[in-house]
């Protein structure tokens, strides 16, 4: 075969390869514009029932027009038509008079942000994040913002595993990553080089918790914080994901009990603060959520849903080990539980 | 830019016969290039663009689309550094042992390219680790072969240009792959299949063109014939001056951190760099892909060695600009030009460096011996800068490293001064055959 044969049929092979591609580009394309208009699976309504009472602010995972949307239902009615609003979040948290929403900004370049909006979805203030976002909690004063995201970047061989957590006051300004803050193991300063911190859950204005992770030995540690010390006090291990109970005498989190690395299976459980008594509960599937207490006795958790891609269920589960797990909201991730004073 | 095209490969003896050609008849400044260099370059930018289309979505993959947790996706990452070191070595041992260049570097490529097969087929962290393993061990195979046929292809004096060229189209890919991974999913936000199928045509293609048009330079058949093809003499990857350039290498490679640390240390201090932090290894690519022609020309031209060492300054200049007090923006685009700067003075050149440091049968495993140096130490440098970061801080950090390589420059360089002069170098290169 000449050169010049050669050349044409690697040019006929190489159009026949990209016009592929491209028709199964035009299929997906095609196929997501329905997806897009179709109806929502789910009954719907406008944006303006997000500023009504009691309520649980999520986002809406149900195929169709408003999917990724933030959307509330009340409290005594969590499968009722849901309210559906114009932000799209991946991540969001809610008090009564604001919410805050992280998001992948998809463009030429993705970004990823984390925006602070008043209940309406009046923008107040916004700053970017450096990676993937994780998790988002705001204190209940609403004063205090955290945000957890993951730190993607392309030469991670030689970073490891890495999350950045920082809390954020309401006017946009930052008290800095927690990494850069004084950690304190078993009553002694220590700084092992490859810690991490993740889920934040507020106490008041000053004080949280959260989780510190070693990511070479694996350990996990529950930490307490102060921002006007600058300090994370550790308190027990294997505590990932806390969240604290509405009247603050326990933590709710995932702890892991099997596996490891990427194999690793959460199972939630429950840390009584004054006793450091831990209980398993009864969920076998592996959860990968911070969990959300509906009230003193029932929290609030997302899964993926088994039949379809992106999409999710908040599930709830009774502490009292009086119940099994039940779906909550259909179509709904990322739960915050909204109670007016 | 001009490139005409030759007739390579170059034997010695016609070498000089046609460099007066090239003298009489390529104006001034017009340098030429094979065609194989150019179609490798062409290959390596397909490859490119096939691989880091994946990579970049895959933290997006993994975490919104398989739900994954992201600890998954480091463990991940991690097993890209010990397989591709070690199989490299195999690599260009097999190519020098085989005297089939081509054809080992075609396993390696075609072996990336069946991967992406596997991501279009299965979903889930199993399928995806042996998919990645199988891409970086495929990468780890090709890399020292291909270096290898471009010295076997190119004119030896201007061995770095060629480089150069081939970096250049190399960087190009990774360029392109990125944002065209990102166009499929801004047009079709869960459409990776897209990704996938686009990442398997630009790899097929790849593998095809290297198949059917790169020549199988077989340095050695005249000895096979003969029957007296001589083992690999592993010493003589490791002797003389060799052993300088492993020894350069070596001690540099503990000095360089990574650009992932410098963009953290961006990131950290500036809301500009922070939002365009998982980008900004792009800006790099592109960076590097504009100097790898001149640098590659200007180590042909007043020694590669030299060139090796200097361009370590440009390491320098991005581990100060990220500390030093100035405009955020200016800091954050000056760090990725120095850090391109400084892979394109490196990377292509140590390569033309080894290449003409070793004899024709040895030198696949001698080019894989300096990068395997280099990817190991760079490593060690990574692991023991996070140990220092968490130490003394960030920026204190960055500083120190900084203080030791400006020690570190000057001394490789007094290490290497037998190399330093193109005129040197040409003597050694008679000395060692």
């Amino acid at each position: 075969m000449s050169t010049r044969a050669k050349w044409l049929l690697i040019a006929v092979l190489s159009v026949l390869a990209l016009g592929s591609t491209g028709a199964v580009g035009a299929v997906a394309w095609q196929q997501y514009q329905q997806r897009l208009a179709a109806p929502s699976d789910v009954s719907t309504t406008g944006a303006d029932a997000v500023t009504a009472a009691d309520r649980i602010v999520f986002r809406n995972t149900a195929s169709g027009e408003g999917y990724g949307h933030v959307a509330s239902v009340p409290i005594d009615d969590p499968t009722s038509t849901r309210a559906v609003s114009d932000v799209a979040c991946d991540r969001v948290d809610a008090t009564a008079d604001e919410f805050s929403c992280l998001r992948i900004v998809r463009g030429i370049t993705p970004t990823y942000t984390a925006t602070f909006y008043t209940a309406d979805a009046v923008e107040t203030a916004a700053w970017p994040l450096p990676g993937i976002p994780s998790r988002t909690r705001i204190s209940s004063d609403g004063t205090l913002i955290a945000t957890t995201s993951f730190v993607t970047g392309h030469s991670y061989a030689t970073i490891g595993f890495s999350t950045e957590t920082k809390i954020h006051t309401r006017d946009g300004s930052d008290f800095g990553n927690l990494e850069d803050w004084t950690l304190i193991i078993d009553g002694a300063d220590s700084a092992p080089v490859d810690r991490n911190y993740w889920g934040v859950t507020f106490v008041d204005d000053d004080t949280f918790y959260a989780t510190a992770g070693m990511t070479t030995e694996g350990i996990t540690y529950l930490v307490r914080g102060s921002i006007s010390e600058r300090t994370l006090t550790t308190l027990a291990e294997n505590v990932e994901c806390p969240s604290l109970s509405p009247d603050g005498t326990r933590i709710a989190f995932k702890r892991a009990t099997g596996g490891s690395g990427p194999t690793v299976h959460w199972t939630p459980a429950v840390y009584d603060i004054t006793t450091g008594e831990v209980s398993l509960l009864p969920e076998s599937r592996n959860i990968d959520d911070q969990i959300e207490w509906l009230d003193d006795k029932t929290i609030l958790y997302g899964m993926p849903r088994e039949d379809a891609v992106g999409d999710y269920d908040v599930w709830s589960l009774e502490t009292d080990d009086s119940g099994e797990p039940e779906v909550f909201i259909e179509h709904a991730w990322s739960p915050s539980v909204v109670r007016v004073p | 830019m001009y490139i005409s095209l030759t007739n390579s490969p170059v034997s010695k003896e016609k070498r000089d016969a046609k460099k007066q050609d090239a003298g009489r008849n390529a104006p001034r400044g017009v340098r030429t290039v094979s065609s194989t260099v150019l179609t490798l370059g062409l290959v390596s930018m397909l490859t490119d663009i096939s691989s880091e289309s994946v990579s970049a979505i895959l933290p997006l993959y993994i975490t919104g689309f398989l739900g994954l947790s992201t600890i998954a996706f480091g463990v991940l990452d991690g097993l890209y550094q010990g397989t591709s070191a070690l199989v490299r070595i195999a690599g260009g041992y097999a190519s020098d042992r085989l005297d089939q260049p081509k054809w080992v570097a075609f396993v390696g490529y075609a072996l990336a390219a069946v991967a992406r097969v596997g991501l279009l087929l299965w979903s889930g962290f199993a399928a995806l680790t042996a998919v990645i393993t199988a891409d970086r061990i495929g990468k780890g195979i090709r890399t020292a072969p291909r270096d290898a046929l471009i010295t076997a292809t190119s004119d030896p004096d201007h061995l770095a240009g060629s480089f150069g060229v081939h970096r250049m189209l190399d960087n190009i890919g990774a360029a392109i792959g990125p944002f065209l991974a990102f166009l499929i999913l801004l047009i079709v936000p869960d459409g990776f299949h897209i990704v996938f199928a686009a990442s398997l045509a630009f790899a097929g293609i790849g593998v095809l063109i290297l198949g059917l048009i790169v020549p199988n330079v077989r340095t050695r058949r005249a000895e096979i014939a003969a029957g007296t093809r001589t083992r690999i003499d592993w010493r003589s990857v490791t002797r003389g001056r060799m052993r300088r350039v492993l020894a350069a290498a070596g001690i540099l490679g503990l000095v360089t951190i990574g650009d992932g640390f410098v963009y953290l240390v961006l990131q950290a201090r500036s809301d500009f760099a922070a939002l365009w932090f998982p980008l900004l290894y792009v800006g790099t690519n592109v960076a590097f892909l504009a100097f790898a022609i001149p640098l590659g020309r200007l180590a042909d031209r007043v020694g590669r060695a030299r060139v090796f060492v200097w361009s370590h300054v440009g390491l320098l200049g991005a581990y100060v600009l990220a500390v030093l007090p100035m405009e955020d923006i200016a800091a954050t685009i000056l760090c990725l030009v120095f850090l391109g700067a400084f892979y394109a003075g490196t990377d292509g050149v140590l390569s033309a460096l080894t290449a003409q440091l070793t004899s024709v049968e040895s030198r696949g495993t001698a080019i894989a011996t300096a990068q395997t140096v280099v990817a190991v130490t760079r490593f060690v440098s990574a692991a023991g800068f996070g140990v220092l970061w968490y130490a003394v801080g960030r920026e204190p950090a960055m500083i120190i490293v900084a203080i030791v390589l400006v020690v570190a420059i000057p001394l490789v360089a007094v290490l290497l001064r037998p190399l330093l002069s193109p005129e040197r170098a040409d003597a050694a290169k008679v000395e060692a055959s």
